[in-house]
């Protein structure tokens, strides 16, 4: 009987073990399948259309009805690395990504900004993907800023910068002393313009092959922006040596604060929108 | 607490029944094991091969519907002119001056040169946009606004960059400007849906002037102050000249 009780109890193991093995099988085979089948689905990062908001304090002052005078000039410079995230930006040979070295350049430029004394705000401090209108709202919020956001192409002679600045927005023609969040820029484009100029002609005596003034393009980043802005685009993710890249920074740093510090007395708005101050 | 149907199942069969019994059990989990192992890698493997091919199908289907507007010779041959990146300076555009058996009908003729632009030029590195994107739709409104739909590949591909980004609308904007007169602006969607930027840097909520006078190599646009409509666009530096150049083959 004893014997029989033991022999009894011993197939229920043997059982569990097996269903478990069945179980496991099965798993192991319907996970093989999902993992086939699945396709990678694109991620969706809706930016928010920002309708009819109005920018803040920095855009009051440049109105095309409200003709005032900046006393000061720009004393805090947002810096927009651009990309971060998900979104890697350009990527070159030997893993070189965009969204990488812009952070790179920023921490650089933030560096000479602060010796000339300016106040840096930074759009990203860490790998995260501000929306484009996070980013404008940054320099929006401020008075006398200006903005300036950091790229590297894919494409170019290495070793050289381009500044740009936004092309052709509506002209602004509001009495309240407000303008539309989706043409901010308008009212600065002049000023724009000049800062880019200046910068471009300092880069230009570092990078040679550089052009000698800051072009035009239709960039998303600068037309929601209410403050002088520019982009400052880097040639290239396409280098044999990642350190190519990162000799420029100083250079293109300097660049940039001499830049800023020689606008400063030309921030001057005299209220005309969409044009040339 | 023993199960009694096991304890019934052990009591009713003798020793050598049972022994055979965790036998075969034991077999049939080991073939179940090894068949899942043998067969998951090769289901796995025709699961890929037939997501492919349900891929391949879907963009051939996607360019046969699209098919670029095939070029009628009895159109008259015209000169057009098409904006690739100079041989120069890669960093501007220049006009090269192909004879094409071009439609009078603006849409089809708008389509030809588009589809030629997209082709490229022999030298495929001065093409400016990708190889593998396809023009799906194009439309002209009574107001000269042209609507051109372009597959993904135009975004996904193109490189990633303020300058080469818009060398690429421009080309575009260009070629039109150059031999469709028809056209004033031009809208750019990416699979029937309007795209906040081309590949992260230029925008493509606005539509880009068609300025006949920027197709007609103005020596530094640059330096004009800009000013305009929303998405206007003040042309990148043009060189002079062009040359006849063959096409290269899609």
């Amino acid at each position: 009987m004893l014997v029989g009780v033991g022999n009894s109890q011993r197939p229920r193991p043997l059982t569990i073990c097996g269903l478990a093995f069945l179980f496991l099988a099965g798993a192991i085979m319907i996970h093989a399948l999902q993992a086939s089948s699945q396709t990678q689905q694109p991620t969706a990062s809706p930016t928010p259309q920002a309708s009819s908001v109005l920018a803040g304090q920095g855009a009051s002052s440049a109105g095309s009805s409200t003709a005032q005078i900046s006393q000061s000039g720009p004393s805090v410079v947002v810096l927009d690395p651009a990309h971060g995230g998900t979104d890697l930006g350009a990527r070159g040979t030997g893993g070189i990504q965009e969204s990488e070295i812009v952070m790179e350049f920023a921490a650089e430029v933030r560096k000479a900004l602060e010796q000339q004394g300016f106040q840096v705000l930074q759009t990203r401090q860490a790998n995260d993907n501000p929306s484009f209108d996070d980013r404008s709202a940054i320099a929006n919020a401020q008075r006398n800023a200006v903005f300036v956001t950091l790229h590297v192409s894919s494409t170019g002679l290495p070793g050289t910068v381009r500044v740009y600045v936004n092309s052709g927005l509506p002209a602004v023609t509001t009495t309240s002393g407000l303008i539309p969040w989706d043409s901010a820029q308008a009212p600065f484009l002049g000023l724009s313009r000049k800062l880019g100029d200046l910068i471009q002609g300092m880069l230009t005596q570092r990078f040679k092959g550089s052009p000698d003034a800051a072009q035009t393009a239709t960039i998303r980043q600068l037309r929601t922006t209410a403050a002088p802005a520019i982009a400052v685009e880097v040639s290239s993710v396409v280098v044999n040596d990642r350190a190519e890249l990162d000799n420029m920074a100083p250079g293109v740093a300097d660049a940039i604060a001499r830049g800023v510090v020689a606008f400063k007395p030309l921030y001057v708005i005299t209220g005309t929108g969409g044009g040339s101050p | 607490m023993t199960d009694p149907l096991i304890d019934s199942l052990t009591e009713l069969a003798p020793g050598p029944a049972r022994e055979k019994w965790k036998f075969w059990l034991t077999a049939l989990l080991v073939f179940v094991v090894v068949g899942a192992a043998i067969t998951a890698p090769i289901l796995r493997r025709r699961m890929k091969r037939a997501a492919r091919l349900q891929q391949q199908t879907e963009e051939q289907a996607r360019r046969e519907l699209t098919q670029p507007v095939p070029m009628n010779p009895s159109d008259p041959r015209v000169k057009a002119k098409l904006f690739w990146l100079s041989d120069a300076d890669s960093s501007v555009l220049a006009p090269v001056t192909v004879e094409l058996p071009l439609s009078s009908d603006p849409v089809l003729r708008s389509k030809q040169v588009l589809n030629t632009l997209l082709a490229g030029p022999v030298d495929v590195e001065l093409r400016t946009l990708p190889p593998d994107a396809v023009l799906l739709a194009f439309y002209i409104l009574p107001d000269g606004t042209a609507i051109a739909d372009f597959s993904e590949a135009l975004a996904t591909s193109i490189p990633s960059g303020i300058a080469s980004e818009q060398l690429g609308v421009d080309s575009m904007t260009q070629t039109l400007a150059a031999n469709v007169k028809e056209v004033k602006r031009l809208k750019i969607l990416i699979h029937g849906q309007e795209a906040e930027t081309l590949a992260g840097h230029v925008d493509l909520t606005g539509t880009f002037a068609v300025l006949v006078n920027a197709s007609q190599a103005p020596t530094n646009p640059i330096a004009a102050p800009a000013a305009g409509r929303v998405g206007d666009l003040v042309g990148p530096p043009l060189t002079a000249g062009g040359s006849a150049v063959k096409l290269a083959p899609r």
